[in-house]
């Protein structure tokens, strides 16, 4: 039996997302196969490799370089049906969901998503999915022969002790029919670490009085190595772009760390962060109910606390 | 214009989440039941698109008797029919293979819904249906703009957004902040009294995924409390109690 794994690139690197992917198909099946879309840099199929892949399909056609979730989907079910697998594993993202759904109909897979561990086949196959934002689980059984996995970020840790990925062209079919969105343009941040991705998130909130005010987080963010996230006030104010909220209506984050800066910790907010490791509450009003989630806080003045910390910090780096 | 706009009944956001029958079945005692705010700003933004396009807004949901007055809300929102498919929504499966076959009788232009519901998150849905149809699928969508037969999309990524254009008709998955919510005013409640709500009987389908027993996650132990005047201290345990510096 075999694993297919679909790795996202970004800017020709393959995503952190996309390496736990590989390492959870390569802990449930020995024969793993990756495929990748568009010009993906050096040394990135060796990242792939040491995961646990021992095969690397890559889609080099020009008209395949920018995602497309139809026309991936119907590349990826190809894939799976050549290679014979019966896994798909990807992490969640705004291109693997529906991506796998799609791949799910086309090849009768039962799709699992939200999957935050390995699964469980002592009898069937059942795997531990978060729901309700993040403030339960269900233990779900999957049927038939096919199985796609949606992960959640940090289900599993990389590995880097696998082998080496043999690249191997894979040109798949194409069908007009999957043209018929056009992308017209894509406006990204660019040098910042995504929130999704990210292992380190520091968010501000309304306690920060002002977007002008944001500096002390993106210098506190930049010398740790996080991304900067948001309270929905916060964005919806907009002193913070939309794609920053975190919470149960925007994006749900599970970094090692958590960094809340001024956020009182509403039940919405919470959601989106309850499957951080650690939380980190700094606010300068100790009944904040955010401190009831939190491993860690500080009770003060994010104005003073937030500098002391940045250079409590980097006199540790030295 | 003709859109069908797919409502989820979920339990309110501040909902405490627990279960009963040995952690088989959501405990629903005391629990609000809503419109997915996800679906409500795909219906919100259905209504918009009725006041400067005409046309009719019909609501649907998968779910049993107990989900008609999140459904009659929807009609006193705007929606001017709704069709509830009598069954429980066991998976995404089997959720899409409803709407796939109601979308498919009705011939809507618009295929309506929310980027995902919040009680399982699955964000499946959307997609399954437009691969069921043979239509694309947009998600999460945050402005939705249509002109004649076509629609200009942005649609949220990863720390950015995705411009797009594409021929109706299609499905869409809706998100914050394509249109505002829309309170029922005292005429649309009256109103969605008399609006028709038909109930359909379920395919066939089986759902490939089934929930064996649900999970609380591990309580959370107390918080360690820094003094803002030392944190040497709290560098400390991250570095070396946490491990995540």
């Amino acid at each position: 039996m075999s694993a297919l794994a679909f790795v996202e690139l970004e800017e020709g690197l393959v995503k952190k997302s996309s390496l736990e992917a590989v390492s959870y198909a390569s802990s449930v099946e020995s024969d793993v196969t990756a495929i990748v879309f568009g010009a993906m840099n050096d040394g990135e199929a060796d990242k792939i490799g040491a995961a646990g892949a021992n095969k690397v399909l890559h889609v080099a056609d020009d008209s395949l370089a920018q995602p497309n979730i139809m026309a991936y989907a119907s590349a990826i079910a190809e894939a799976m049906d050549k290679e014979g697998s019966n896994l798909l594993v990807l992490a969640k993202s705004s291109l693997g969901d529906p991506v796998s759904a799609r791949v799910a109909i086309k090849t009768g897979a039962s799709l699992a998503t939200n999957v935050v561990d390995l699964p469980d086949t002592s009898s069937g196959f059942k795997v531990k999915c978060s729901i309700y934002t993040g403030k339960a689980f269900a233990i779900n059984t999957l049927s038939g022969d096919k199985k796609i996995l949606g992960l959640k970020k940090n289900a599993v840790a990389v590995k880097e002790d696998g082998g080496s990925a043999s690249v191997e062209a894979f040109a798949p079919t194409k069908n007009d029919g999957d043209f018929k969105v056009k992308v017209t343009n894509t406006e990204k941040a660019t040098g910042e670490i995504l929130l999704p991705e990210a292992d380190l998130v520091v968010s501000g909130g309304r306690g920060l009085k002002g977007p002008e005010n944001w500096g002390m987080i993106e210098e506190l963010a930049k010398t740790i190595g996080a991304a900067t996230g948001c309270s929905k006030p916060v964005s919806d104010m907009d002193w913070r772009p939309h794609h920053e909220h975190v919470g149960q209506t925007g994006v749900k984050v599970s970094p090692s760390l958590y960094i809340a800066v001024g956020i009182s910790g509403a039940i919405q907010h919470l959601a989106g962060v309850n499957s951080s490791k650690y939380i980190l509450v700094i606010n300068k009003d100790p009944e904040a109910p955010f401190f009831k989630a939190a491993d860690y806080g500080v009770v003060g003045d994010a104005f003073e606390v937030v500098p002391k910390l940045t250079e409590a910090i980097k006199a540790q780096q030295g | 214009m003709k859109i069908l706009v797919c409502i989820t009944h979920v339990p309110d956001t501040t909902s405490k989440i627990s279960f009963t029958d040995n952690n088989t079945k959501f405990d629903k005692t005391g629990v609000q039941y809503i419109i997915g705010p996800y679906d409500d700003y795909a219906l919100a933004r259905a209504v918009e698109l009725k006041e400067v396009n005409g046309g009719s807004i019909t609501v649907l949901n998968v779910g049993e008797a107990e989900t008609e007055p999140t459904i009659r809300k929807a009609l006193a929102i705007g929606a001017d029919d709704a069709i509830r498919v009598n069954a429980f929504p066991t998976d995404a499966f089997f959720v899409a293979k409803q709407i796939a076959k109601v979308a498919q009788e009705g011939s809507y232009d618009l295929i309506l819904m929310g980027r995902e519901s919040i009680d399982f998150n699955g964000g499946q849905v959307h997609s399954m249906v437009g691969e069921l149809m043979g239509l694309p699928s947009v998600s999460p969508v945050m402005v939705l703009d249509i002109e004649g037969s076509t629609a200009r999309i942005q649609r949220e990524i990863e720390g950015g957004k995705e411009f797009m254009e594409l021929d109706l008709p299609f499905v869409a998955g809706c998100q914050e902040p394509i249109a505002e919510w829309k309170i029922p005013n005292m005429r649309g409640i009256m109103s969605a009294r008399t609006k028709p709500l038909n109930v359909v009987e379920p395919t066939g389908d089986e759902a490939p995924v089934k929930v064996e027993v649900f999970e609380m996650p591990p309580a959370k132990g107390d918080v360690k409390l820094i003094d803002p005047d030392n944190l040497g201290e709290l560098v400390n345990l991250l570095k070396n109690e946490a491990k995540v510096l």
